[in-house]
């Protein structure tokens, strides 16, 4: 397997179960950091190339916190956690009690708090996959972006771009619901294709 | 009225007065402006790589590549009537998105890209009269065929016309 695009629908069932997984794990870190409910809903599972993830999230100039991490070890590959202004706006209230009126100029103080958020919520998804398959998998400090997201997007494009105009999309969405104010959250995973193939075997399928 | 013609990731398109090409979102990606004066024609391209010896899977991608998309912009403006000694280009992207990152294939991508269209255009003895590179920010770029200005946006820094 060279492309994404050769997974069958068994794969991305397995897949989508893995994103659950890992994302059941993340909201219930979130939760507890924030001390409140957080929902998830379930992962939807695509493969898309760049410019239709640009779409659903929002069109390549929407104003978006980009969280960026890198996975090591048994699996490679990235993992970017892409926060709503709201969202992100919610978190830094939360955890510094301030709130940021402009979150396209976060200072020093938010933008670590931000990451601080995003590095636990990354390792207990990753936690979650290591230990269902027995792999050993590290994650690098997170790296914030506040930008368009169609500009934050490139850098996995990019990163990705030998393996083709796909990537694998483990969308989930994190919603926490406060009155009628409602922010969401996505964690894309995208893991290299040699991690991918690692990953079904030692879930007992192969590719 | 004039139109205005998007150019997605790894695409290319021209345009004549009194129409205007627009990328968005450049990242470290990099949008190639080019304009013949003398008949109002805009050429635009937005590249992902440098070259396309770097990505042998999808080598046959032509449009992604610094070394490959500008010689195929130009033949399609010159089958549009532009002439090639009176290209002028403006360029504008490459920005490093995060500012953190150490892994080396993609730490400098956006110099890199930066450079390697550089290269290209001087190769191709086109030259550079106004450059947006690097700093750490997106931005859209809109190309006019009418005059061959570039303006640039960005999502919380400002509008610059170069």
């Amino acid at each position: 397997m060279d492309q994404y695009n050769e997974l069958n629908e068994m794969h991305i069932d397995v897949l989508r179960e893995i994103g659950n997984i890992g994302s059941g794990n993340a909201a219930t870190a979130l939760s507890t950091m924030l001390d409140r409910k957080v929902d998830i809903s379930v992962p939807q599972v695509r493969i898309l190339d760049y410019a239709t993830v640009t779409e659903e999230l929002g069109g390549p100039e929407a104003l978006l916190a980009g969280l960026l991490l890198f996975l090591s070890g048994d699996v490679t590959g990235m993992i970017m956690f892409l926060l709503h202004k709201d969202f992100a706006q919610m978190v830094i209230s939360t955890l510094t009690g301030m709130e940021p009126d402009n979150v396209g100029d976060l200072d020093e103080f938010s933008s670590s708090a931000v990451c601080e958020v995003g590095n636990i919520m990354a390792a207990s998804y990753v936690n979650a996959i290591a230990s269902l398959t027995g792999q050993v998998i590290d994650i690098s400090p997170p790296d914030i972006c506040v930008d368009m997201v169609g500009a934050i997007l490139s850098v996995p494009a990019i990163y990705f771009a030998n393996i083709g105009d796909k990537i694998i999309f483990i969308q989930d969405e994190f919603d926490k619901q406060e009155g009628d104010r409602r922010s969401s959250s996505h964690i894309l995973m995208i893991p290299e294709t040699d991690s991918l193939k690692t990953l079904m075997t030692k879930l007992g399928l192969a590719i | 009225m004039s139109q205005t013609i998007t150019v997605g990731i790894s695409d290319l398109n021209i345009a004549r007065a009194p129409d205007i090409l627009v990328t968005y979102a450049l990242g470290s990606c990099i949008g190639i402006c080019l304009y013949d004066a003398r008949v109002k024609l805009a050429g635009l391209s937005h590249i992902m790589l440098p070259s396309a010896s770097s990505a042998p899977n999808v080598a046959d991608q032509p449009m992604k590549f610094a070394d490959t998309a500008v010689e195929l912009l130009i033949r399609k403006m010159e089958s549009a009537g532009a002439r090639r000694v009176l290209l002028k280009a403006k360029i504008a992207g490459g920005a490093q998105m995060f500012s953190g990152l150490s892994t080396s294939s993609i730490a400098n991508i956006g110099l890199r890209n930066a450079q390697a269209v550089k290269i290209e255009l001087l190769r191709q003895r086109i030259p550079i009269l106004a450059e947006d590179t690097g700093k750490n920010y997106g931005r859209t770029l809109y190309l006019s065929a009418e005059d061959g200005s570039m303006k640039i946006k960005s999502a919380t820094k400002g509008e610059w016309n170069f």
